[in-house]
């Protein structure tokens, strides 16, 4: 056996914990933005909601006791989203946190390959509530190509870095495809084909979490 | 002068933050003989909740549609309201402190408007007082028939309906119905109920700050739900006689009543039409629907469930049997419907 030429990346708490925060932070400053969307199609609260959710995700992090592994952080943060954001994304986001968290279980660290099956587990937990389908003009168009990316870069022996950063660009482009479908679940259906020439709120907000995800993993690895 | 921009907000407001507690602490204060506002559970509860042996009634949403639904909560309607933020659906934990608080030992009804975050939201607090060991039933509303119900979107909203149904299954409740009997005489409101609604403004979200879409002037939206969301179309505005015409069809082409049916005749404004106006579209509505052989026996006009400050208005028919009949008309003392005490 021969030690690998470069240390393969690590997830742990302070990772997550990182990333929730930083989270926390460009939901904040791009509030406006996401509310302005949503006004579009939707019923112009999507930002505030957001906003008001990963700010209490960031006060029961700070009110944690002692610093718990991983997939208990993750709980612990949906739970605080479903309780305090609302709408859909409360449900939707709290679920996919919830998945994810209990996808890793009680493990101290993981890597990049257990990272990859607790984002599969969230975007299952988030279809199996939402029953929405790539097309359907949703936060799922964001994130099913996304994980998509991920699983293929990191099975080409990529670094978790480097695929993280192509998890972004396919969430990106993702999001970006939303614009001229026609929404089919969510208010935005309400509009029919009005709701065409919108890029999806919940795919904008989805893309902003991924790439926080990938800065603080750019960061601390 | 001050530096605001001419489109600035003008409400009346402390914290835009603060508005939904600021609000029920109002309502509060103005009905306590009614109701209590439970601040930390963010609920509103009848006062003499829970009464033991009747089936409590709760419903919630978004707010920005007062009086709905705290100004329901009272003798023969709602057991406890649920408020969210404005225009966004409460959270499990308000529906499920309510469930607890309003259980009077024979079960609860979740009266659920057909939005997917209220849907999702009610459906995480069900089960969970399913665990908690409270009988809950849920009952959907999907009124409007500006929504073309299919797999290709999130179904028909719940609009002007949820008024009738709180009061009509409050009434159900209150006279002592069991559980499935209170959800079946709601859903059968549900059946026999459609609404189709108007804009003539948009309205704005004290946190967003604007509003919520531009309408040029003479021009009006067609098919508005109640959360400021633009409709399915835009056109010229017309004679108040021709938008009835056009409401009227869209709902009587979807009820397809029985020859000679007894309607429900609801007129809503959506909070920044004048009465003067939602009885003049009453008028309109009265002699149409007789003209099309449908005799409206019992109505209500007036601003129920609104959208802010949106000026607009709502149609909603429920086609009446004997039994819908009298439930509408048993005894209600809330703070926004009050007859029969």
């Amino acid at each position: 056996m021969t030690a690998p030429l470069v240390t393969e990346p690590i997830v742990d708490t302070q990772t997550i914990i990182s990333w929730l925060n930083e989270t926390q932070v460009e939901i904040g400053a791009r509030s406006d933005y996401l509310t302005q969307l949503d006004a579009a199609i939707g019923d112009g609260d999507h930002g505030t909601n957001m906003n008001r959710g990963f700010t209490a995700v960031g006060r029961a992090l700070a009110d944690q006791a002692e610093p718990a592994p991983p997939g208990r952080v993750l709980i612990l943060a949906g739970k605080t989203l479903i309780s305090t954001v609302g709408g859909a994304s409360g449900p939707l986001w709290g679920t996919a946190l919830r998945r994810a968290g209990r996808a890793l279980g009680d493990a101290e660290t993981f890597d990049g390959q257990q990272l990859v099956e607790a984002l599969d587990a969230a975007i299952a937990g988030v279809v199996e509530l939402g029953a929405a389908a790539p097309g359907d003009k949703t936060m799922i168009d964001a994130l099913a190509p996304a994980v998509r990316a991920l699983h293929d870069s990191l099975d080409a022996g990529e670094p978790l870095r480097q695929a993280l950063a192509a998890a972004v660009s396919a969430g990106e482009e993702g999001a970006e495809s939303t614009v001229p479908l026609q929404a089919r679940k969510g208010r935005a259906s309400y509009l029919g084909e009005r709701s065409i020439g919108h890029l999806d709120p919940g795919a904008a907000s989805s893309v902003i979490i991924l790439s926080a995800l990938q800065r603080v993993v750019d960061r601390e690895q | 002068m001050t530096a605001s921009a001419p489109s600035a907000m003008k409400k009346f407001l402390n914290d835009p933050a603060d508005v939904l507690k600021e609000s029920l602490a109002g309502l509060a204060a103005a009905h306590g003989d009614l109701l209590r506002y439970d601040a930390a559970a963010q609920i509103v509860v009848r006062s003499d909740a829970p009464v033991q042996g009747k089936v409590g009634l709760v419903s919630g949403g978004g707010a920005g549609h007062e009086p709905m639904h705290g100004g329901f909560v009272g003798l023969g309607m709602l057991d406890a309201a649920c408020p969210g933020e404005v225009f966004t659906s409460p959270v499990p934990d308000q529906m499920m402190a309510a469930t607890k608080a309003v259980d009077g030992g024979v079960g609860v009804l979740h009266i659920v408007k057909n939005y997917t975050g209220d849907v999702m939201n009610f459906k995480m607090a069900a089960d969970d007082a399913v665990d908690e060991g409270v009988e809950v039933e849920s009952v959907l509303v999907d009124d409007d028939v500006a929504v073309q119900d299919s797999l290709y979107t999130a179904g028909r909203r719940g609009v002007g309906a949820t008024v009738l149904m709180e009061k009509i299954a409050g009434g159900a409740a209150q006279r002592g119905d069991d559980l499935a009997a209170v959800a079946a005489i709601a859903r059968h409101v549900n059946e026999r109920g459609r609404s189709f609604g108007v804009a003539l403004s948009s309205c704005t979200p004290p946190a967003a700050g604007k509003p919520m879409f531009d309408l040029p002037d003479g021009e009006m939206e067609f098919g508005i739900g109640i959360h400021g969301e633009p409709g399915r179309r835009r056109g010229p505005i017309a004679s108040a006689h021709e938008i009835v015409e056009t409401m009227l069809e869209a709902v009587l082409t979807d009820l397809k009543p029985a020859e000679g049916a007894k309607v429900l005749a609801f007129v809503n404004g959506m909070g920044g039409t004048p009465l003067i106006e939602l009885y003049l579209l009453y008028s309109e509505v009265d002699q149409q629907l007789r003209a099309a052989g449908v005799e409206p026996v019992r109505n209500l006009v007036g601003s129920y469930i609104t959208s802010l400050e949106m000026a607009g208005a709502s149609i909603t028919l429920v086609e009446l049997d004997d039994e819908l009949t009298s439930l509408w008309d048993a005894p209600v003392h809330t703070p926004a419907l009050r007859w029969g005490v």
